[in-house]
Formats: C-alpha cells, sequence, structure tokens
C-alpha cells in the first residue's frame, strides 16, 4: 500500500486495483472543524484535477478535485453523521470515496509522503 | 425634631467588591436581563388575549377537533413586550456605534429618509391601487430611475430586484435572455473571479449557468493570462465586483470588458461596492452590461434598516431590450403609468421578477438620500468613504498586516500574519472585539486572503472616531503579541452571551422549540 499526494492537498492510498482519496491533515487543520463532506455518487466518472466532492467547514466550503482519472466505487457514507472524522482521522476514518484508476501511470504525477511533506513546509 | 441618624452612604465604598464573584444569582448583570426564548418565558395555562369561546357555530371539522393543548406558551401584553424590548437592547446597530462590516457598506441613515418614507402618500399605498391615485410614489420611482441611470452611464434600470443577490439574477436572466435571442444557447460558461461574492457563482449556476474561476496577481487584481486562456465560443460572460471584494480597484476593467465583448460575452458587474465610486466612475464608461445597486447599502438604511432590502439593476444598449417588467413611462396624456406586459414590440423582456413593483419604502428612502447630498454630495461621500478607509489602513499597517501593497479603495484588507505564533487566531480577534464594544470587521472573507480582516469603515465616521477604532485594534494586536491569548480565546466575556459551539450548531442544528417531554414527538 503506497499513499500519494497532490498539491491540492488530497491523498490517494492505492489497494489493490482501487484508490482511497481523502484529505491530508494538514488540508483538515487549515480547514477547521468539518461539518460536511458532499460526496460523489457511486458510478461517477473522476476527471484528473476537476471538481468531485465539497467539504464545509466552520470557515468556508472548499473544492475536492479527483488526484486521477477513473470511476467512483464507493463513498464513505459515515462522514453524513459524523463529519468530525475528517478532523479526527484524516487519512484512516475520515475517507471520502473510493475509486477505480483509469491508468496507475497517472500515480507518478504525485508526490509520495516525503515530498509532500517538504511541500507543505514550503507552504506557511 | 427627630433626625436620621443612619445616614444613607452617598459615595461608593472604596473597599467593596474586591473579592465578589461576577456572577448573578439571576443570570442577570446589571441592566443586562438574562433573556430565554419566548417560549420559555410563557406558560401554557396563560394567554395574551381573553376572547369569549365561539358559540352557535356548525362544527364543520368532522371530530377532528383537538383534544389537548398543544401546549403552545401563552404571554400577558406586558410580558412578551419587554421581551422583544430586552432582545433588541442587546443589538448592536448602526445607531449604537461603528459598524465596520466589509463589503456591506454600514452607514449612517439619515433621519429625514425614515420621516420621508412615512409619509401616508408613499407609506400607505397599495400595489393594485389606481395609477391616477399614486402619481406621487410613480414619480418617486421615475426620478429614483433618472439618478440610476444617471450615476451609471446605463440607459435601462429595472428597479423590481429586492436585493443584491436578486439584482444579481436579473442581470444574469437578461445575459441569458440576450444569448438565446441571438441563438447561441450554447454560451453558458460564466467566469468567476476568485475573490467574488459567494453569491455571484451561485446566482450563474441558477440561472442555468456554469462557473469558471479565474485567479488573482499578486497585487490582488483578476490575472489577465488566466482570464485570456478562459475565453472561447462558449462563454456567456463574466461576473466581476469593482472595486473587488479586497478593496481593490480593478485598472484593466476597460481591457477586461474589451476582451469579453471581444469573445461575444457580456459583463455583469456586482456593484455591492459602489459606494466607493459613486460620482466618479460611470459603469457604463468601463464597458459594463449589468450592474445592480444595492439601495440598501450605497443610499443609506444600511442592511435595509431591518427590513427588506432593494437591487435596481441598470442595464447597457445591449441588454436594455431584456430587462424585466414592470417599468414606470410617461404616457402621452403626461400621466406616470405602469407598463405591465410586452405589448409595445420595443424589446423582449424575460419577464417580472417578482408580484409587483418593488420595494417602495427603499425607493423613497434612497431618493431622499440623493436629493439631501446631491450629485456633489454623493462625489463627495464616496471620496470620503475611500479616504477613512486609507486613514485606517495607514494607521493600523505598522501593526496588522495589509494584505495588498499601496492604498485601497472603501475598504482596507488584513490577512492574519500579525497574528502568526501568537496562538490567537483572526476569529479570537474579532471576538475579542466585541468585548471592546465594537462589531467584528467581516472575517475569512475574501477566501483568496488568508485570515481575511476585511474593515470598511464608510464616510459616517469622524476622525476621531476612526482613531478610537484605530487605537483599540492596535491595543489588541499588541496585547497578541505581548502574549495576551487567553483574552482573546476567552472572548467575548461581556457579550449577553458567551462564545458559541459554532461547530456544534452546524453539525446538529436545533432549529426548532419543543416543549419539554416532547422530544419523541420530532419530524
Amino acid at each position: 500500500m503506497t499513499t500519494y499526494y497532490s498539491k491540492e492537498h488530497e491523498w490517494i492510498r492505492v489497494e489493490g486495483d482501487i484508490g482511497v482519496v481523502g484529505i491530508t491533515k494538514y488540508a483538515a487543520d487549515k480547514l477547521g472543524d468539518v461539518v460536511y463532506a458532499e460526496l460523489p455518487a457511486t458510478g461517477k466518472a473522476a476527471e484528473k484535477d476537476g471538481v468531485i466532492a465539497v467539504v464545509e467547514s466552520v470557515k468556508a466550503a472548499s473544492e475536492v478535485y479527483a488526484p486521477v482519472n477513473g470511476e467512483v466505487t464507493e463513498a464513505n457514507d459515515a462522514l453524513a453523521d459524523a463529519p468530525e472524522k475528517v478532523n479526527e482521522d484524516p487519512e484512516g476514518e475520515g475517507w471520502f470515496f473510493k475509486m477505480s484508476l483509469a491508468d496507475s501511470g497517472e500515480l507518478s504525477g504525485l508526490m509520495d509522503e516525503a515530498a509532500y511533506k517538504e511541500f507543505i513546509a514550503g507552504l506557511d | 425634631m427627630t433626625m436620621n441618624t443612619i445616614g444613607r452612604p452617598t459615595a461608593p465604598d472604596a473597599n467593596a467588591g474586591a473579592s465578589v464573584s461576577e456572577e448573578t444569582f439571576s443570570g442577570s448583570k446589571g441592566l443586562a436581563q438574562a433573556e430565554p426564548l419566548i417560549f420559555e418565558r410563557g406558560r401554557t395555562d396563560v394567554t395574551g388575549v381573553d376572547l369569549p369561546a365561539p358559540s352557535g357555530r356548525a362544527d364543520r371539522l368532522g371530530g377532528l377537533k383537538r383534544q389537548k393543548s398543544c401546549g403552545l406558551p401563552g404571554l400577558a401584553e406586558p410580558e412578551a413586550l419587554r421581551h422583544y424590548v430586552r432582545l433588541s437592547q442587546k443589538n448592536y446597530a448602526i445607531d449604537l456605534g461603528l459598524y465596520p462590516l466589509g463589503s456591506c457598506t454600514m452607514k449612517h441613515n439619515p433621519r429625514l429618509n425614515e420621516r420621508v418614507a412615512r409619509l401616508p402618500g408613499f407609506a400607505d399605498v397599495h400595489p393594485l391601487q389606481p395609477e391616477e391615485t399614486v402619481q406621487g410614489a410613480l414619480a418617486v420611482m421615475d426620478e429614483l430611475a433618472h439618478w440610476l441611470t444617471t450615476l451609471t452611464g446605463m440607459p435601462a434600470v429595472a428597479l423590481s430586484p429586492k436585493a443584491g443577490a436578486h439584482g444579481e439574477l436579473c442581470g444574469m436572466l437578461a445575459i441569458r435572455a440576450a444569448l438565446d435571442a441571438r441563438g447561441e444557447t450554447k454560451r453558458r460558461r460564466v467566469l468567476v473571479p476568485d475573490s467574488a461574492h459567494g453569491t455571484n457563482p451561485a446566482t450563474a449556476v441558477q440561472c442555468g449557468f456554469t462557473v469558471e474561476e479565474i485567479g488573482h496577481t499578486a497585487d490582488g487584481r483578476v490575472d489577465l493570462d488566466d482570464l485570456k486562456s478562459k475565453l472561447g465560443d462558449d462563454l456567456a460572460g463574466i461576473m466581476l465586483t469593482n472595486p473587488s471584494t479586497c478593496g481593490l480597484f480593478e485598472r484593466e476593467i476597460i481591457q477586461i470588458a474589451d476582451l469579453i465583448h471581444e469573445a461575444g460575452g457580456y459583463f455583469y458587474c456586482d456593484g455591492a461596492n459602489f459606494n466607493a465610486i459613486m460620482g466618479r466612475v460611470r459603469p457604463g464608461d468601463l464597458g459594463v452590461d449589468a450592474m445592480h445597486i444595492n439601495l440598501h447599502k450605497t443610499f443609506s438604511t444600511p442592511h435595509g434598516g431591518g427590513g427588506p432590502g432593494a437591487g435596481p439593476t441598470v442595464f447597457s444598449e445591449a441588454l436594455a431590450p431584456y430587462a424585466p417588467l414592470p417599468r414606470v413611462t410617461r404616457g402621452a396624456d403626461g400621466a406616470l403609468q405602469f407598463i405591465e406586459e410586452d405589448d409595445d414590440a420595443e424589446g423582449a423582456p424575460f419577464g417580472r421578477l417578482c408580484a409587483f413593483h418593488g420595494q417602495m419604502g427603499m425607493f423613497t428612502r434612497a431618493l431622499t438620500y440623493m436629493l439631501s447630498h446631491g450629485a456633489d454630495g454623493l462625489r463627495q461621500a464616496a471620496e470620503d468613504a475611500v479616504l477613512n478607509a486609507n486613514y485606517l489602513l495607514a494607521r493600523l499597517r505598522h501593526v496588522m498586516t495589509p494584505a495588498f501593497e499601496g492604498t485601497c479603495m472603501h475598504e482596507a484588507l488584513f490577512d492574519d500574519r500579525f497574528l502568526k505564533g501568537t496562538g490567537v487566531e483572526t476569529l479570537d480577534f474579532a471576538k475579542a472585539m466585541i468585548d471592546e464594544g465594537y462589531h467584528p470587521m467581516t472575517m475569512y472573507f475574501p477566501l483568496v486572503v488568508h485570515g481575511a480582516l476585511l474593515i470598511e469603515p464608510t464616510e459616517t465616521e469622524s476622525k476621531q472616531g476612526l482613531d478610537r477604532f484605530a487605537d483599540t485594534l492596535i491595543d489588541l494586536a499588541e496585547g497578541a503579541k505581548a502574549g495576551d491569548a487567553a483574552r482573546f480565546k476567552s472572548a467575548p466575556r461581556f457579550a449577553p452571551m458567551k462564545r458559541l459551539d459554532e461547530t456544534q450548531a452546524a453539525r446538529k442544528p436545533v432549529l426548532a422549540w419543543r416543549p419539554a417531554g416532547a422530544e419523541t414527538a420530532q419530524s
């Protein structure tokens, strides 16, 4: 299992031929308390860098982008009743959706954990 | 003669109160009384009206008559009155002090406006009255339309929109009607800068358009290169605020208008910040095709005076034929009349926005404001508003961090860099302002600025008032930097309610009061 990161602060963890997608701890901390996540329906086409979900915190509503091309296979329905999971465990129970990967080669365009840490260190 | 030997103390005891708790037995703090919900104050066995039970009428409910009380509490008239007066005294208002809410133009509402709005010929008319009995009211609308078209340099205006966002809807529906009339039903993409009011993209989507965001440059203006890359033959237009929500004038606005027009689109301008340029700049000269004007901001009566607002929308020659009905015109006999139906074959109005003619109360207040200021007075109001914002920017720029370099227009925008490392966030800073007796500024907007604090003093404030405000903000900023985070984290300490749990309110909103024991009867 490898996790990749985008510059828009999404992570995608590849489990077999499925990718689990969420927002990073850095993003969750910046957003503040998340109160709502609008998740894509199963079967929705995920277009790389296109808006695929919306996350709303007490501060603002933000768009979540698909890190790679593919199709949504499952949404994390638990977030409907417990959006706080996004803050408590952003890269675990706070996942947003799962998707199939159209081309696993696209993953190489994303960052690994070390590169992402370096990326966010340069942001503050 | 008997002397009262136990004198009544006439001066405060210097030693009193040193170790007394701030809590009171009743929950009230002196004259700031604790006030529960009106339902909690009332009792189910009380009613404010005492009518005899109806008799001699047949029961037509077929046995569906309520068998027991629904549990709705009642109050006697003085109790109900006191409840609302107490609530009103907890309110902060422009009549109580500076109201620096950015992008809202909370200016003083001259009392003359209120006097005129209450004249029976304006206040007590009905929209379905015969036109010959409301010629004065129609004359107000006609004169107001003249002022609005003259100030904006635009040939037509629809007075009926009832708020800023309603005016946006009006403008974007006209753009859509114009595109459809050209047969260009594929033009459905609208460009919106990332600093826009949230209503802009919402309006575009409501009108059936898709939204594409355009970025900004380091100096806070629209990124022209990004804009150019997003033109195309599916472009419907742009929605742009000028001055922007960053309090900055879009210097390239004429070039932006030309680019949009050359690409076949229309230029919608969000007129929320017209107060900064009123009498100085005519949007028609900038290439604007449609723009709403918040009468309830720019022309006083902030936030509609607690009542409805009004967002008349002006149109260019290109869009004027599509403006909605009704409109006021002068007939051949010299009398004013409403054009209610599209029977004059002059245009192709997209329809109506509301049942009647708009907000008469706002029309009279706005026209009173215009006539009492005159053209030169309106221009001076705009200039003073910009001067006041720049005075605050100049006084605060050394302790707070301006989001962009240079001068501003009508509002001064700061980011939260000055709070970095203090443990204090923008929200805490705003709450601490409440303890100091000020309504907070707009915060966390525009979204393009981190932890934004957007201050719009308007022309209302005197230099002394601005100085008091600036001194307070400087004290707060220096207090935060000196490590006094506790003051901010515990704020507001002196408000009727302490810090509210906004997270819980958003996650688990409680939107209805229910009688005790009725929890199981929900929905």
